[in-house]
């Protein structure tokens, strides 16, 4: 790992400030990519602004028709809280699959919804429950959040401060796990919400998380497994790796979909 | 350099360190504590599991400077002055340990799941150790020693 000056503001507009001045800045949430990455010498910053001395980063509360979690909550808690797992369960699971046991008592939910890694799950529940991505300047719907390949709507020097979820009347994600890393090969997130059903894919595309709008259409009608069974996607524009082919991962998008309903009941 | 503070094993601790020091650098190279192992240094091993705060962590994969102020423990705070914690015992009475390499972790994990779940199925202890790798492949006597170290804790 090359050097690096550390940073610990007490505030988010002190962090984002921090990150003006900084000759070339990340922000550090738990650090679970950002570190390894630097390890390998992917990344150099000049400056990691470590959000972790923000007392107020740190929490879960009940929205009344969702849940709010704060930006630096990790994924145990999540996975963990009696607030997620009443209201929204499919949630709760998602985040106690992610990685490993250790890894989730570090990994947070900002941390991973900023890097918008295309095999990460968060990305998958926020755009399938049709979250608000809450950061220090406005609030971003998730469809506009996730713009590309690691790549997002936020600017340089804006920190996600925590993201709301919406109960859904329906929910839950299926995960093709990678045996190593844990990392979806392909991972679908189905819910039946009050704006109609929502279907999104992690892992699968080369432009990371997005939805499949003709399986919401199906599911609009008929929610059941057997509504999706016949919709066929498409292999162009799927990730080939070492893991799995696009056609293998076209075919895992709709039996992943499958069992997602299925699960959802 | 930044200065960073920390509780190691009970004991207070303090030294100047390059911000990109890992933890684990911190515990083995300035503290001597080589008991915590670096095995594959990209955070799938599990063979640097340390307790930070009361819950397991993979110690390369986080800065000496994140756990500055925390109570961190490692696989040489178990021992009662020189008697070996009932997780460890487990472990050498079930030959849950082969070279030994992945062994620090595995005990370090496996105290953090039976400090939630006490009395763990086999099953529930195989989800657990998703993130330790024993290169010898020893798990099913892994798996023996952490449900005997569990009913050892259990008394």
């Amino acid at each position: 790992m090359y050097s690096f000056n550390h940073q610990l503001p007490n505030s988010v507009a002190a962090a984002s400030s921090a990150l003006g001045s900084a000759d070339d800045g990340k922000f550090l949430a738990g650090g679970m990519t950002l570190l390894p990455t630097m390890k390998q010498r992917l990344a150099s910053p000049s400056d990691l602004i470590d959000l972790a001395g923000i007392g107020d980063l740190v929490g879960i509360s009940d929205s009344g028709d969702g849940v709010v979690i704060k930006a630096m909550t990790t994924h145990a808690a999540v996975a963990g809280s009696s607030v997620v797992q009443a209201k929204i369960p499919a949630l709760a699971a998602l985040a106690g699959g992610i990685g490993d046991p250790a890894v989730r008592n570090r990994g947070t939910i900002g941390g991973s919804v900023a890097n918008n890694d295309p095999a990460a799950d968060y990305p998958a529940a926020c755009l399938g429950l049709g979250a608000t991505i809450v950061t220090n300047k406005r609030e971003i719907g998730a469809d506009d959040f996730f713009t590309g390949l690691f790549e997002t709507a936020l600017e340089e020097d804006e920190v996600i401060t925590e993201v709301r979820f919406p109960a859904a009347q329906k929910a839950a994600y299926q995960k093709f796990e990678n045996p190593a890393s844990r990392y979806a090969i392909v991972g679908v997130f189905v819910a039946q919400t009050a704006g109609g059903a929502r279907v999104a894919v992690t892992g699968a595309s080369q432009d990371g998380v997005g939805r499949i709008s003709e399986m919401e259409q199906a599911l609009g009608g008929n929610w059941s497994a057997d509504a999706v069974a016949n919709i066929d996607v498409p292999a162009d524009g799927l990730n080939t790796d070492i893991h799995a082919s696009a056609a293998y991962r076209a075919h895992l998008v709709t039996t992943m979909a499958k069992r997602a309903i299925a699960a959802a009941g | 350099m930044p200065t960073v503070s920390m509780t190691v094993n009970g004991k207070s601790v303090s030294a100047d360190v390059e911000p990109r020091t890992l933890l684990v650098q911190y515990l083995r190279e300035h503290l001597s504590l080589t008991g915590t192992h670096v095995g594959c240094d990209t955070s799938q091993c599990g063979a640097c599991v340390v307790h930070v705060d009361g819950v397991s962590v993979k110690s390369c994969t986080m800065l000496a400077a994140q756990a500055d102020g925390a109570e961190v423990v490692t696989i040489e705070g178990l021992d009662d002055n020189g008697t070996l914690h009932p997780m460890q015992e487990a472990f050498r009475d079930n030959h849950g340990l082969q070279c030994g390499f992945c062994t620090p972790g595995m005990v370090m994990s496996a105290l953090d799941l039976v400090k939630n779940n006490p009395s763990p199925s086999e099953q529930d202890v195989r989800d657990w150790l998703e993130g330790n790798i024993c290169r010898c492949t020893g798990y099913h006597n892994i798996v023996k020693s952490i449900q005997a170290g569990a009913a050892a804790m259990r008394g």
